[in-house]
């Protein structure tokens, strides 16, 4: 196993996408964290605004960016024919893809990490000159306080989630091209279908279930108790959709021909 | 002795662009692959919009089936009239004394009183109308769209008003002192018939209040009233006796209980009255008509697959190299692959939103339930809009895996650009102006084609994008994608031009 990582780490460190892409993560999610920030404003005190969740919203932009390289690192083998090479250096495919996973997860943190704290550090400093200052009832946002501590590590972690949904969902699909439209489908169409759909039940179900919706419960901070999912429940949706989509990709790698 | 070359005994090669398409057109229909997307991508809209519809339950306020105007779209009409009726030509003149607000919601800035013509008391019927507003001076207004400004006398002064009918035309003019009159403005209402109801009208439409909370804005607000006095009433013409009484039974959607009430002494009229004239607008949680063709988000996803995969499978087996050596005019290339794909795309997608919109038009129906009338034309507009958005979607995607020579940076790049603005202006933490900016310069601008609601200035609501309302105007809107598309073909062909293959 460990030297299936090693394998694993050595292909995704020396293509040249890799490194592009996790930049590109920690760009476009601080730059549109620090957008919203910027651009929400809040007028008056006990005005119903989540300045945490608010300068996370850069996790729906950098999320697509890590299905892009999640997609790559299984649909990018199959395209060039590199994953005969892989399996026949690792055999046991359950290894093969668990080393995938394992390495994909550790690189996707590490961007994640530095994406997630940026926004939180660009909200601290923007939030104010929005509105969000003491007079209105809100103090600045810091990592001591235990529910914007759970947003940061919960978006983190979020990020991770999707990388392994998209490279189940990559492993079962194989063409890069199909795999992306079949992970960015499943992410976005739940917000549009909440959003247009009228009525309450089905709004508050597709949320519970959908991984985007229920994943990013964890970014809230306030009026929880107004969420349709609670955030660590939602998380474990978005979780279980991972853990799904892996065993589905698992299968479809043991039982078929690379 | 001279020696000739070799020459093939085979006519030369075509590379007319006619051929190109025509290769092109051969490439798509031989891949199982492309067809099977293409089917899929038609599927997945008609299925999710049904879905959707499914998902919306009957969520009309105020009974389903509201009076629908003489242009086929959904109209308000409730109001208190003071009516007699009016046979061939003449006019209409009063003085309207003051106009006041409801005692708890003051007056509103659409409170209206003054004079209207009506085909007849039915909701919906035609009419031409002049009156003082709460909020927005002296206005004539007719047929429920139409609205034309006046002077901008207040309400708390006098002010004379006069309507006056020849055949189909009506004329509104207004004064200040019953002896010098300006014209306001002139319609032409078709059908009117030779007897009309003519008199006074007092209506007041619903309080809106913008409340800002977790994932956007709506409005709140209610019902609200207004009471007006008249006075010097005079008709010329072949009138007959005043009748007091409501047009929509009892006010409709905006009514008050117990606010339309008139009081005659002498020449002297008190009305109060609670409603509106004018057309209905949206808003969440209204059945329109383009909240039945939800799927389209779901067939865009699969039509941008698709129009990247167009270019970057020919890059992935190398038969791009066949093409260009086919082919070498580069740029005759790309514009062949996108006549092809935009055409097929736009065949799929019209018959799929089509379909769509005819079954969720039935589901809607057997469920009790009915969209927001438009007329015929608007909702052409937005089938075949719907299909122009996932066509011309496509082609961009095509030039931007043109671009990019991934697949699954291409089909990230354009969902990010196209379906990501979309989300984050409707059903995000944005409030409204960076939402409409986000709608303005991103290819989602292109979703207001699909608007059916136009926004109206003489009725207020919240026009946010979260309620549906785009700031671009639906073709303005469309055209936003177009420039999208064109810019990234340029592009495309300029690469392809340059780079090898």
């Amino acid at each position: 196993m460990n030297e299936a990582i090693h394998a694993e780490w050595t292909k995704l460190r020396t293509v040249a996408g890799t490194w592009w892409l996790l930049f590109a993560v920690i760009v476009l999610t601080t730059g549109l964290g620090a957008a919203a920030a910027a651009a929400v404003t809040c007028s008056y005190a006990g005005c119903q605004q989540d300045p945490v969740k608010i300068s996370l919203t850069g996790t729906t932009l950098g999320q697509a960016i890590i299905a892009i390289l999640a997609v790559s690192v299984i649909g990018g083998e199959y395209a060039t024919g590199m994953i005969r090479t892989t399996l026949v250096a690792v055999p046991r495919r359950s290894t093969a893809l668990a080393a995938k996973a394992v390495t994909l997860a550790a690189v996707v943190l590490a961007a994640s990490l530095p994406s997630v704290l940026g926004s939180v550090l660009l909200g601290r400093l923007l939030l104010p000159g929005s509105g969000f200052t003491a007079a209105h009832g809100f103090s600045a946002p810091s990592l001591t306080d235990p529910s914007t501590l759970r947003a940061a590590v919960g978006s983190v972690l979020y990020l991770a989630l999707i990388a392994l949904l998209a490279l189940g969902i990559a492993t079962v699909v194989r063409d890069p091209a199909v795999a992306t439209g079949v992970v960015l489908g499943l992410l976005y169409l739940s917000p549009v279908l909440v959003h247009l759909v009228s009525d309450p039940h089905w709004q508050r179900h597709l949320q519970q279930i959908s991984p985007m919706n229920a994943g990013l419960a964890i970014q809230n901070t306030t009026n929880l108790r107004g969420l349709p999912i609670s955030p660590w429940s939602g998380l474990g949706v978005l979780a279980a959709w991972a853990a799904l989509a892996l065993a589905a990709g698992g299968l479809a790698l043991r039982v078929r021909d690379a | 002795m001279t020696i000739t070359g070799y020459r093939s005994p085979l006519p030369v090669g075509d590379d007319g662009f006619p051929s190109q398409v025509r290769a092109e057109w051969t490439k798509f229909r031989t891949v199982r692959g492309w067809v099977v997307g293409l089917l899929t991508a038609a599927v997945v809209t008609v299925l999710v919009s049904l879905l959707g519809a499914t998902g919306s339950g009957r969520s009309c306020r105020h009974g389903c089936t509201g009076p629908v105007g003489p242009g086929g779209e959904a109209v308000v009409d409730a109001f208190s009239f003071v009516h007699q009726p009016l046979t061939g030509d003449g006019s209409i003149t009063v003085r309207v004394t003051s106009l006041k607000g409801g005692t708890d919601t003051g007056l509103e800035p659409w409170a209206k009183a003054g004079l209207i013509v009506k085909a007849s008391t039915a909701q919906g019927s035609a009419y031409a109308a002049v009156m003082l507003t709460g909020g927005h001076g002296v206005r004539m207004q007719w047929d429920y769209i139409h609205d034309k400004a006046g002077s901008t006398s207040p309400p708390a002064s006098p002010r004379w008003l006069r309507l006056t009918r020849s055949g189909a035309t009506l004329t509104g003019s207004e004064s200040a002192d019953g002896a010098h009159w300006t014209a306001i403005g002139t319609s032409r209402l078709a059908g009117l018939p030779s007897t009309v109801q003519v008199g006074m009208f007092v209506t007041s439409p619903d309080h809106v209040e913008t409340a800002v909370h977790f994932g956007g804005s709506s409005s709140i607000g209610g019902p609200s009233s207004a009471t007006a006095g008249f006075d010097q009433v005079g008709v010329q013409g072949q009138g007959g006796p005043w009748t007091g009484g409501l047009v929509g039974g009892g006010g409709g959607p905006a009514a008050r209980p117990g606010s339309s009430s008139f009081h005659q002494a002498g020449g002297t009229f008190t009305i109060s009255g609670s409603g509106d004239i004018a057309p209905a607008v949206g808003g969440l949680g209204t059945n329109t008509v383009d909240r039945s063709l939800v799927g389209a988000f779901a067939g865009l996803m699969v039509m941008i697959v698709l129009g990247a995969m167009f270019i970057t499978a020919e890059y992935r087996r190398g038969l791009i190299r066949t093409t260009l050596t086919a082919s070498p005019r580069r740029g005759r290339v790309l514009a062949a692959k996108a006549l092809v794909l935009g055409g097929i795309a736009f065949v799929a997608a019209l018959a799929a939103s089509a379909l769509a919109f005819w079954l969720v038009g039935g589901l809607r129906r057997s469920k009790g339930d009915y969209s927001l009338p438009v007329s015929t034309l608007t909702e052409m507009r937005v089938v075949v809009g719907t299909a122009g958005i996932l066509a011309v979607t496509a082609v961009l995607a095509l030039a931007v895996g043109s671009i990019l020579r991934r697949s699954a940076g291409a089909v990230t790049a354009v969902v990010v650009l196209t379906v990501l603005p979309y989300i984050l202006a409707v059903a995000s933490v944005l409030p409204a102006a960076p939402a409409q900016w986000l709608l303005r310069v991103t290819p989602a601008a292109a979703f207001a084609i699909q608007q059916s609601i136009p926004e109206y200035p003489q009725v207020s609501t919240l026009y946010t994008p979260a309620n549906g309302y785009f700031p671009l105007a639906p073709w303005l809107g469309f055209g936003v994608l177009c420039a999208w598309t064109a810019a990234a073909l340029a592009l495309a062909v300029v690469l392809l031009r340059r780079r090898d293959a």
